[in-house]
């Protein structure tokens, strides 16, 4: 066999490569990648918070176990599905990430959820509500954390027919997840015995004034008006019904997706009296609180945790466990392995106390009702929700659909 | 002085090997998946050229060819069961379609009402995309398969699909380059200088703006096709304003009225968004101050820069 002067120079180059490579596979760490809105529409109720909320349990259980490599990187989805399955894409094949945690964004986060199952690693889902994530594109590498619109419409719609509002109006956004919200609402609040008056659709994004739908819904006679959207357009309707006086004796509002952070943002002054559903409150008990504690010098501005960002720290360091109890060079292995191991595992940590995780990916929290405080009522900083009503976490999930799902075994 | 000057197609023809060479290095240098939505939006980018850079007509509404194209060919490879160029192919019909009707309404005016025009129209079909249940609204059409091209070699892996794109985008920058130099092209040109001139000349200026805007339509469905197949899903995001927004900013940056503008062009704001998005919220800010620095700095954008420079035509 010839050998070349120039196959030989690269013969040897590669070998110098080796060593570092070999040193590289020595010591398999776990990476983690946030990926989530930082800047764009959602980016107060996840974005960087969630960031600092899956530090948060990393850092306590590397103190816990300091023989375990654990690497957190972030970056911003710009709510595009494209860019989301791009970064992921490269987070996988070129920066050795396992897990993607957070994932605001329906249409990103079903995306990534492809490329997940494709890679065979692991998906944490919290910022996210299609209840197809556990449905018709459920993934054996894929995790949903915290909520969904079939929780929140449950939560809201069967609490506020038995505390009274059973008689309803909706103002909702006209696309998919405004119609899944007003829906999953609907079929509660008619198994409750109560009636839906009617519903406005408005045109989505871009509509900014809504007092006409706010006119239209307390001239219905409704007891309850139902919001149907998100983010920024919630807060627009809380805060003109509160400049119209739509809220006053029998009427209530019900914001059907509206995290703490969004309360905060509105004032008490604008939103008290409001009624919606969270899984996690800072002031729920002394774990939370506790939970709280350690976080809240770390979060951006100073906010508190939402449940968004509560359920990234929860899921992350459920994850973590299993990947500690398997190894780290089995969880690096297979993705679909480890969620295997979480689902059979018990979840235990100050977010959402004892909890369990479903066949279907679907880890079963609580469901929380609130009522907004008045400002007289409050009594300190983010001292904002009085509970209402509780739904148990096998209730507060879609039931399983074996026609659905290919994990469930019917 | 016969040494000055250099007969254009030399340009083009070192230009053209250059970029061909760097198409085929660069997958073992960038990242594939990077890289074919590079192709992609450069072919998008092409289409908008053809139309902004050589008839005049700026379109802001461009998001709507390229959203339906990548519709129409994720739903026709999820549900018909055809080889991947047909699915493109499907896109590029797609786009063209839309393209004869916002086309034929649109080209009546020019200059700022004609961006008015088809932005507005634009704007239906993302509405129209939001509420019809083919599209599954702001979740998208997801899991679609990258099919199988001429209906044996399978472009699963992320290489296959990459020779795919760059053999498409090769195709369109050819066709491009032809429609560019073609007495056609010429005389769009001659509308883009003077359009009662071009009249005076026995030229019917509508039927060859019309012509020019489907064509553009035609590439840009072929864009969102494409782009489709390479992640799997066709979303919302694909239509909305900001994309056709995006496209005018390509253009600019990379040049109007280039060839080789629009990769460029792609290129680096597809960069900004890829390699930047550990930095969260400041993309968009630095996406702004290129966008200043292109309008104040470099008006010509960077390859229109490059041409002047070099004394080359590119």
């Amino acid at each position: 066999m010839m050998i070349s002067r120039r196959s030989l120079i690269g013969s040897a180059a590669l070998a110098a490569t080796l060593p570092r490579a070999a040193a590289r596979a020595a010591a398999p760490g776990i990476k983690l990648g946030v990926l989530t809105d930082m800047s764009g529409t959602y980016s107060a109720e996840t974005g960087k918070g969630s960031l600092t909320c899956t530090q948060q349990a990393v850092s306590e259980f590397m103190a816990a176990h300091p023989g375990f490599a654990v690497e957190v990187i972030s970056a911003d989805h710009q709510n595009k599905p494209d860019v989301g399955a791009t970064l992921a894409r490269q987070w996988f094949d070129r920066d050795g990430v396992d897990v993607i945690v957070d994932v605001p964004t329906s249409s990103v986060a079903l995306a990534v959820n492809t490329v997940v199952k494709e890679k065979n690693k692991v998906f944490l889902v919290s910022g996210a509500a299609t209840p197809d994530l556990t449905g018709k594109q459920c993934s054996p590498n894929t995790l949903h954390w915290t909520y969904d619109t079939y929780m929140l419409g449950r939560s809201t719609g069967e609490a506020m027919v038995k505390s009274g509002g059973d008689t309803w109006y909706f103002i909702t956004a006209d696309y998919v997840f405004g119609h899944d919200l007003q829906d999953s609402t609907t079929l509660f609040i008619k198994q409750g015995g109560g009636k839906v008056l009617g519903a406005s659709a408005y045109p989505f994004p871009a509509t900014t004034d809504f007092s006409s739908y706010l006119v239209r819904a307390k001239a219905s006679g409704a007891k309850v008006i139902g919001l149907a959207n998100a983010g920024t357009d919630t807060q627009n309707c809380v805060k003109q019904a509160h400049e119209f006086d739509i809220v006053s004796g029998q009427t209530r509002l019900a914001a059907l997706l509206m995290v703490i952070t969004d309360v905060h943002a509105l004032t008490l002054q604008a939103s008290h009296g409001l009624v919606l559903t969270e899984s996690f409150y800072w002031d729920l008990n002394d774990r939370t609180r506790a939970f709280t504690k350690r976080v809240l010098a770390k979060m951006p501005n100073g906010f508190y945790p939402n449940m968004i960002q509560a359920g990234c720290y929860s899921a992350t360091l459920h994850y973590l466990k299993a990947a500690a109890a398997m190894g780290a060079a089995a969880a690096k292995a297979s993705g679909a392995a480890v969620v295997e191991r979480m689902k059979k595992m018990p979840v235990e940590d100050d977010v959402f106390g004892a909890t369990t995780i479903r066949d279907d990916g679907r880890h079963l929290v609580p469901a929380y009702l609130f009522q907004v405080k008045t400002p007289a009522e409050s009594k300190g900083p983010w001292d904002y929700y009085t509970l209402v009503a509780t739904t148990s976490g096998a209730e507060a999930a879609p039931p399983v659909a074996s026609e659905h799902c290919a994990l469930i075994k019917s | 002085m016969r040494g000055d000057v250099r007969k254009p197609s030399h340009d083009y023809l070192v230009g053209f090997l250059c970029m061909l060479a760097c198409i085929v290095i660069a997958p073992w240098v960038l990242y594939p998946l990077f890289l074919m939505r590079v192709l992609c939006y450069a072919i998008f980018v092409m289409a908008f050229n053809l139309l902004a850079g050589y008839s005049g007509l700026v379109s802001f509404g461009h998001a709507a060819f390229f959203g339906m194209g990548a519709y129409a060919a994720a739903w026709s490879a999820k549900n018909l069961g055809i080889s991947a160029e047909v699915a493109v192919a499907i896109g590029g019909l797609a786009g063209a379609a839309l393209g004869v009707v916002i086309g034929w309404l649109s080209i009546r005016r020019t200059g700022i009402y004609f961006a008015m025009i088809t932005l507005a129209l634009a704007q239906l079909v993302y509405f129209f995309c939001v509420q019809v249940p083919f599209t599954h609204g702001e979740n998208g059409i997801q899991q679609v398969p990258r099919l199988k091209l001429f209906g044996a070699i399978p472009l699963n892996g992320s290489m296959a699909m990459y020779w795919f794109t760059a053999g498409v985008f090769i195709l369109c920058f050819l066709a491009v380059h032809r429609i560019i130099h073609s007495p056609f092209g010429k005389v769009l040109q001659a509308i883009r200088e003077n359009e009662p001139r071009a009249t005076s000349l026995g030229h019917r200026t509508k039927t060859y703006k019309l012509i020019a805007f489907v064509l553009s339509a035609l590439f840009s469905g072929v864009a969102g096709g494409l782009l489709a197949l390479v992640f799997g899903f066709a979303t919302l995001e694909s239509v909305r304003y900001t994309t056709s927004g995006e496209v005018v900013l390509m253009a600019l940056v990379g040049g109007f009225g280039t060839v080789f503008g629009p990769l460029t062009g792609s290129l680096v704001l597809s960069a900004m968004e890829n390699y930047l998005a550990s930095f969260g919220s400041w993309v968009t800010v630095a996406e702004g101050a290129i966008f200043i620095a292109a309008v104040l700095a470099f008006r010509r954008g960077i390859i229109g820069e490059v041409m002047a420079k070099l004394k080359v035509s590119l």
